[in-house]
């Protein structure tokens, strides 16, 4: 059996008195791809701030690699207000910053795109590598490691050429069109040598024939850099076309799991959609 | 234009420059208005870079550089006053505390490294929380520190409200050029390497840059402590071209000034607060001093002109380049021999302008 990479145990978001994620639990084995839907608001972009760290969740446990990089329960005034499940589960609160996390191997995307924008295309890819650079401030600024720097930048623009941005390499990344952003966006997160990468709708703002390519391109991904890959979208074609399971969620809650043909059966999900389903 | 043009013109100009400041030096020039603007001009440089790093290129507000120049002179002046002049300057103190002294070059370094010590100090409460509370805390502090100095407490060390003089200065213009210039070298250094990436990553997006693994405290600090350290050595080497010092000179109305030479020279440009540190110190030092003076053309009295006008001019010469010219001189772009060239070529980019129209249709 492959291994867990990341597992997520009953996490619970809590906003003041809004319930954003509540008691989710999902696992993600090695190199699996693993789609989180869910209608707007359900929660799905919460739940990836809880496990990279940017948001504290209110309760539950998230392991990476096996190694708790998470565990919280409600205290202070949420001890209160908590309106989640599983309140006396947890007793530690272990917490991590994001860049903590990234530093463990979880690289990742953001669904509004956060580019570092005044800046050119290689310059943000070389950023996500600087946490792995073994210089230190004196030898980077009086450049003794330039070997090691030109190492990183041959492979950031390793990186540009396969996600198609080599030549742009020297633009400013706020004038790339849309749909290059999106592809600078998983260089960048590339850059940082993840095991885990979690993608944030990817294909957000993509026409039909940009979403085929970037499908084929995440898969290409995987394969090349042994990824696992958690992954937020809501093309359906695009999730089940390359997910392996699918993690349901609605109103925070996760109402279905399965592989892509036991989803899309699931009365459940039909319902939770139908709503949306008329809009899109 | 090829690399080896521009490093010859480069170094043309910084030839010349060199020889101007010999010819100066050597001249009867060398107290003259000219040479004291050049002089001040080179020490505000340095003070306005170290401010741009942390303002500009960190994007972390601060506004302490004038108490840090302050941590800066003292240092110096404290440890260089020789032992032989020390029962004059300390009269009120019996000679003060201190009965040492230390050679110029240690002590310079020293005075950066004092005020990088108080950096780390307020830094470490203060960085962990959002930005915002950095201008507050850095403003608080050159205030405290201003008044603390002069505090008869610790007196026997710092001369309280007295002045501190008869340390070591310079003989010639050329050294504050000196060592601003090797300051500024080794800043645009530090912004060229890895860490000045991490540091424009905060700038532009602080939740960006923490997902791709930098540590937000540890280089807001890094950035801060360096910029504090430029700043102490800002201000030891205005301790030895003013051949004094005191306290109550370095006011936050200091700090203002060089925030205002680092927005006029453009934020986040290098050589845009060198350039803009000369103008400034030439506005207020000398061209713009006939304001402050009562003139008379013929038997007519030109109205306005008196104490204090100069600073009205001033003021209005801030708001117009603030509003029409949002970005400073240089925008957040660097001196480049290309831009020149080009805009020999094609002042006012008309030619290309039209180039432009030409394509739409
Ligand atoms: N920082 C916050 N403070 C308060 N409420 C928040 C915060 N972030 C998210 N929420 C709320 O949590 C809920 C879930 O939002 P989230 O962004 O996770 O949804 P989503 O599933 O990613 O939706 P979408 O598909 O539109 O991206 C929403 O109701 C949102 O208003
Ligand atoms: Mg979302």
């Amino acid at each position: 059996m492959a291994n867990t990479v990341l597992s997520i145990e009953n996490i619970t978001v809590q906003f003041g008195g809004v319930v954003a994620v509540n008691n989710l639990s999902m696992h993600v084995d090695e190199g699996e791809i693993v789609s989180l839907i869910g209608p707007n608001g359900a929660g799905k972009t919460t739940a990836f701030n809880a496990i990279t760290g940017v948001y504290q969740a209110t309760n539950g446990r998230v392991s990476f690699n096996d190694r708790v990089i998470l565990e919280s329960h409600p205290t202070g005034k949420m001890r209160k207000l908590y309106a989640g499940e599983n309140a006396d589960l947890y007793h530690k609160i272990i917490k991590n910053t994001p860049d903590k996390i990234a530093k463990l191997g979880m690289g990742r995307t953001f669904q509004n795109i956060r580019l570092f924008k005044e800046l050119s295309v290689l310059d943000n890819v070389l950023i996500a590598k600087h946490m792995r650079l073994k210089g230190n401030l004196f030898t980077d600024t009086f450049m003794i490691n330039y070997k090691e720097e030109k190492k990183i930048r041959q492979e950031c623009l390793e990186l540009l050429k396969i996600v198609d941005l080599y030549d742009l390499r020297d633009e400013v990344a706020s004038s790339l069109p849309y749909g290059k952003q999106r592809h600078l966006e998983i260089a960048r997160a590339l850059a940082t040598d993840p095991s885990l990468l979690l993608l944030d709708e990817p294909a957000a703002g993509m026409n039909p024939q940009e979403t085929e390519e970037l499908t084929a391109l995440i898969r290409k991904l995987r394969d090349d850099f042994k990824l696992t890959v958690l992954l937020i979208e809501h093309h359906m074609n695009l999730v089940m076309d390359i997910s392996d399971r699918i993690y349901v969620i609605d109103f925070g809650k996760l109402i279905s799991t399965g592989t892509p043909d036991m989803v899309q059966k699931d009365q459940r999900v039909i319902d939770a959609y139908l709503g949306v389903a008329e809009d899109e | 234009m090829k690399k080896n043009t521009k490093i010859l013109a480069s170094l043309i100009l910084a030839a010349v420059f060199l020889g101007l400041l010999i010819f100066i030096d050597n001249s009867s020039l060398k107290n003259s208005m000219l040479s004291t603007c050049l002089q001040k001009g080179a020490i505000y440089a340095l003070v306005a870079v170290s401010m741009n790093l942390l303002n500009g290129f960190t994007g972390l507000f601060s506004l302490g550089q004038a108490g840090f120049m302050l941590i800066g002179a003292y240092t110096y002046g404290i440890l260089t006053i020789p032992v032989t002049s020390r029962g004059s300057v300390y009269q009120y103190f019996d000679g003060g505390l201190v009965q040492f002294s230390i050679p110029v070059i240690p002590a310079i370094i020293l005075a950066g490294i004092m005020a990088a010590c108080f950096a780390a100090l307020i830094g470490l409460p203060v960085l962990k929380l959002k930005s915002d509370y950095l201008a507050i805390a850095t403003l608080g502090f050159a205030e405290i520190i201003r008044a603390l100095i002069q505090w008869k407490q610790i007196a026997p060390l710092t001369n309280g409200s007295n002045m501190l003089r008869a340390f070591p200065t310079y003989d010639t213009i050329l050294f504050p050029f000196i060592i601003s210039a090797i300051c500024i070298a080794i800043i645009v250094l530090l912004i060229r390497s890895s860490y000045g990436r991490a540091f424009k990553a905060i700038r532009e997006d602080e939740i960006a840059a923490e997902a791709m693994g930098v540590n937000l405290f540890k280089h807001k600090m890094m950035s801060f402590v360096i910029s504090s350290f430029f700043a102490g050595i800002g201000g030891a080497l205005l301790a030895m071209f003013q051949a004094s010092v005191q306290a109550k000179a370095f006011t936050s109305a200091m700090t203002y000034e060089i925030l205002l030479i680092v927005v006029i020279g453009g934020i986040g440009s290098i050589t845009g607060s060198i350039i803009a540190s000369f103008l400034f110190v030439g506005c207020m030092e000398w061209w713009l001093r006939f304001l402050d003076e009562v003139h008379y053309i013929g038997d007519f009295k030109v109205p306005f002109l008196r104490t204090g006008f100069r600073m009205v001019v001033f003021s209005i010469v801030i708001m117009i380049i603030v509003l029409f010219w949002r970005k400073g001189i240089m925008g957040n772009k660097e001196f480049s021999w290309d831009a020149i060239a080009k805009f020999f070529k094609d002042p006012f980019g008309l030619v290309s302008k039209k180039k432009k129209k030409g394509e739409v249709k």
